[in-house]
């Protein structure tokens, strides 16, 4: 049992010395064919035995008030019907993050709120019955304006990662400030949109119960599985060995989940469902919409002196999570007086909760617009404003750095980018009707470690395989574990077996956080030391002088192959990784400078963003392959929340009136330019084992920010309300 | 009914409700068309009808009695990788996989609109042949929609797959 809590740095491990030279390499992912080829089952594809029945989510048409009467008798009546269930007390009314979602539908608490489900033999009747379903609601007015609930916002909950914080005579380094910038900027609601659909499967057998779904974080939704049906763990297993894309929307459990084991316990029969795509939009937790104040102060040097990023934000009636929208400005520049606040206002609406990167995701849209801002007023250019507010220790925390390469990230990007081609002045460069302009934003993402277990086993064939229940929801787990494994026990990839996403498994960390890699790569690392010690143990040998290579033991003069060194019984090991006391030593965070060149059109205010680079300091980097795709994968969400993505709330009735993709963009291909990435790679051992840091949040974090700061050096227009349409840019463009 | 799945006759007792899509996934249990949307937005459902691109979720499956339908299971197998399968692996040009069957049956229906001539919004001239540059596959691919973003790298695989000359922005890093 290898168990290490980063209580302090680990002595080393075997995955980070090996010789067989695949950690890091850029190796196609092992799952890469089933994708391909249409051979991997997502959730709601599995063949499970028994005789299936399909359901279809019944939801509500409002957003608040009492439910007076539920008639199914039409719906009963159409051909091929199982049963219409709405009278189950354990109906869940939306999506559950970490805990059970509020249950009971005699009243509704936000638009198109699931309240039964309809089961059939078929697809098309389980549809058409619950659309037959007539739902009379006593409609009541509801909440659906954060900016007009604000005199009655919330501070934050007590058990949130950001509590109200203020260092210094903030007020009085705002009034004394010689150059000072009080800007507001709003971010509107924003959903996953993963590219799979909320779908489960959930069967009972003998009293336990199996779901086949689409969930990032498996060990969460057996817990709340187990609460929701009052079930003991052992009696629950879930099942997501391929996702369609998380993005945070699948950290819990689905709203159809619920909805799925009601029915098949029920019917005693298997049942799947999946949700709509309309249906998702209301009935999974959304990024709350953000309306944040920046204020900044600064010497004549371009020192600033105060730092202050207070927001507001909206959250449904049941509260809990909220978005800590000044993460990133937490650590990112220093500046002696230092306030940062949250407010919550209550609405009638779907939960807020986390979607890619929260906090970071929109902070930074506010905190490297601003910054671009004052860097105009102090007359610096943005990377040499940012260069003088480097922190030698975090500046909220007065704790050291894990490690930083923020400057270096900076210096790097601003030559391979080309940054010296960028006019100081607004709309100085023009081809034919287009206005060219560059920008720059920092990048921030808090790191995390959270606890994983995963167990690894030596075959008698000399083989590996490693089982966890952590998930691949396209981040490239199963390739990067089977890197870490191989390259601890001196395997090719190809013989690591890497079986995820199964309760059956030992408990991984689960997709979320970004805290996957890192949790994962050390619990594999972990329990390879195991067997790399009984391995040595067979060798006579001490595990520093033996070599592992190619599934041989060489130590001394011998080179044993592993199939002679293992015998009839599997070698297992079980490593665990826990957070310790580093959390609490070290300022931890991944850092990157993000750089776009954008084309404005002078007539029409298009925006065409025609190249971005990224730079990188996310520690080791496991596959170099899948963790460019991560970088431009979140750079092109940056671009999407400068740009695009709008969910639009009708304050009259409390609902998304573009909630389908058709109307809620997302970029698509035209929308993407050539994107380079860069990695500054360096191991941070302070972090974990193996020396990971977070990726796929960190590039997601002030992308946008550089998109809508090249805008502004395009044409002039500096436009605080995102997403940045061509409506709100046409405005004040210069006269043609 | 009767369709004509990948080269294989396949008999099927269907409502008329049931989309191709459908009849594909749940009764025929080709999964490896997705369901993104069901409304057309995403691609992610994209196959080919007598050799053209279309949602079949938009489609009713008794539309296509006697129909050629070519679904991603017949394009290539994990033994018998087609080359734009190939293509998107070495490039990663997916991360979940969700939306990946639907670009690759997109792709394979683009580039044979490509090779007949036929313009996009982009094109410079409505007839002759297309100069397949990187825009040109962006718009043409711009109807099937990838939330993990992998778009430069699906234009890479379909550069490769085409034949043409690889870009040159991909994996960098001080170790690459």
């Amino acid at each position: 049992m290898a168990d290490y809590r980063m209580d302090a740095d680990h002595p080393g491990v075997a995955a980070t010395r090996g010789v067989q030279n695949v950690l890091g390499k850029p190796l196609d992912r092992i799952d890469g064919v089933a994708k391909v080829t249409g051979t991997a089952p997502y959730g709601y594809e599995r063949r499970v035995e028994g005789d299936i029945a399909y359901g279809f989510a019944i939801t509500a048409p409002a957003a608040k008030g009492a439910v007076r009467n539920i008639d199914t008798d039409a719906a009963r009546a159409l051909p091929g019907v199982i049963d219409i269930i709405v009278d189950d007390p354990r109906i869940a009314r939306q999506a559950a993050a970490f805990a059970p979602a509020a249950t009971g539908n005699d009243r509704i608490d936000h638009w198109d709120q699931v309240i039964g489900v309809a089961v059939a033999e078929t697809f098309e009747a389980a549809r058409a019955a619950a659309r037959a379903v007539v739902v009379d609601i006593a409609v009541e007015e509801g909440r659906y304006d954060t900016l007009a609930g604000r005199n009655d916002a919330s501070p934050p909950p007590k058990d949130s990662r950001l509590q109200d914080r203020t260092i210094g005579d903030f007020d009085g380094a705002m009034a004394d400030g010689e150059i000072t910038l009080d800007q507001s900027y709003s971010t509107p609601n924003h959903v996953h949109a993963a590219m799979e659909p909320h779908a489960s499967i959930a069967r009972w057998d003998d009293g336990a119960l199996t779901v086949w779904s689409s969930l990032q974080i498996l060990s969460n939704a057996r817990n709340i599985l187990a609460q929701a049906f009052d079930l003991p763990h052992d009696k629950v297993r879930v099942i997501s060995p391929y996702i369609g894309g998380g993005f945070g929307g699948k950290g819990g459990i689905g709203p159809e989940t619920v909805l799925a084991v009601i029915a098949a316990q029920k019917l005693g029969r298997p049942v799947k469902i999946a949700m709509t795509r309309q249906q998702l939009f209301h009935n999974v937790y959304r990024r709350t919409d953000t309306h944040q104040r920046l204020r900044l102060a600064a010497d004549a040097e371009g020192r600033l002196t105060a730092l202050g990023h207070d927001s507001l934000l909206s959250q449904g009636p049941d509260g809990g999570f909220m978005e800590p929208v000044a993460l990133g400005s937490l650590g990112l520049y220093g500046a002696p007086a230092r306030r940062f606040t949250h407010r919550v206002v209550t609405l009638d609406m779907v939960m807020a909760g986390a979607v890619r990167a929260p906090g970071e995701a929109v902070g930074m849209l506010a905190l490297e617009s601003a910054m671009d801002e004052m860097a105009e007023k102090v007359g610096l250019d943005p990377i040499e404003f940012r260069k003088r507010n480097e922190p030698e220790v975090d500046p909220t925390t007065g704790k050291p750095f894990s490690s930083r390469r923020f400057i270096e990230c900076l210096e790097t990007g601003a030559e391979r980018f080309g940054w010296d081609r960028r006019e100081a002045t607004p709309g100085m460069r023009r081809e034919g009707e287009w206005l060219i302009g560059m920008g720059v934003a920092g990048a921030f993402r808090i790191n995390l470690l959270v606890t994983g277990k995963a167990r690894v086993q030596l075959m008698p064939d000399g083989t590996a395989t490693v089982e966890t229940d952590m998930t691949d929801i396209g981040t490239g787990t199963y390739t990067v574990t089977a890197q870490v494994a191989g390259e601890a026990l001196g395997l090719p990839v190809e013989q690591v077996k890497v079986a995820l996403g199964d309760t059956a498994f030992p408990p991984g960390s689960g997709s979320g956080g970004s805290f996957g890699a890192a949790a994962t790569a050390s619990s594999v690392a972990l329990a390879c030391e195991d067997i790399v010690a009984e391995l040595a143990k067979r060798m006579d040998a001490d595990p520093a002088d033996m070599t592992l290579k190619d599934g041989h033991a060489i130590a001394g003069n011998r080179r044993v192959p592993f199939s002679e060194l293992v015998g009839s019984a599997p070698i297992e090991g079980l490593g665990t990784i826990e957070q310790g006391r580093n959390a609490e030593t070290y300022s931890q965070a991944a850092y990157g400078a993000q750089f776009a060149e954008v084309a404005v059109n002078a007539v029409t205010g298009e925006v065409r963003v025609r190249r971005m680079l990224g730079v990188f300091d996310a520690g080791r980097i496991l596959n170099y392959k899948t963790a460019h795709s991560q970088a431009i994968g979140g750079m092109i969400w940056g671009i999407g929340y400068a740009l695009h993505e709008d969910a639009v709330l009708d304050k009259r009735t409390g609902q998304f009136v573009n909630h389908d993709l058709g109307e809620y963009h997302i970029p698509a291909h035209a929308d993407v330019p050539p994107l380079d990435v860069l990695f500054l790679e360096e191991p941070d051992l302070h972090a974990n084992p193996v020396g990971v840091k977070g990726l796929g949040e960190l590039s997601i974090s002030g992308a946008g920010a550089a998109v809508t700061n090249a805008i502004y050096n395009a044409c002039g227009v500096r436009v605080r309300d995102f997403p940045l349409t061509l409506d709100k840019i046409i405005a004040d463009l210069p006269p043609v | 009914m009767q369709f004509t799945i990948n080269g294989t006759v396949h008999e099927a007792d269907i409502d008329v409700r049931t989309s191709l899509l459908d009849l594909l996934r749940e009764h025929l249990g080709l999964t490896g068309s997705k369901k993104g949307c069901d409304h057309g937005q995403c691609g992610a459902c994209t196959v080919l009808v007598n050799g053209r691109r279309i949602n079949s979720c938009l489609t009713l499956a008794v539309m296509h009695q006697d129909d050629e339908i070519t679904t991603i299971e017949g394009i290539g197998t994990p033994d018998e990788l087609a080359p734009l399968q190939a293509a998107f692996v070495k490039h990663d040009g997916f991360q979940c996989g969700y939306c990946t069957p639907g670009q690759i049956c997109s792709a394979t229906g683009m580039l044979d609109e490509v090779k007949k001539g036929w313009p996009s919004h982009v094109s410079e001239a409505l007839d002759g042949q297309v100069d397949l540059t990187d825009t040109e596959i962006s718009e043409r691919m711009s109807g099937n929609l990838c939330r993990c973003s992998a778009y430069p790298n699906i234009v890479a695989a379909i550069r490769e797959a085409a034949g043409l000359a690889p870009v040159e922005h991909e994996v960098v890093g001080e170790d690459a």
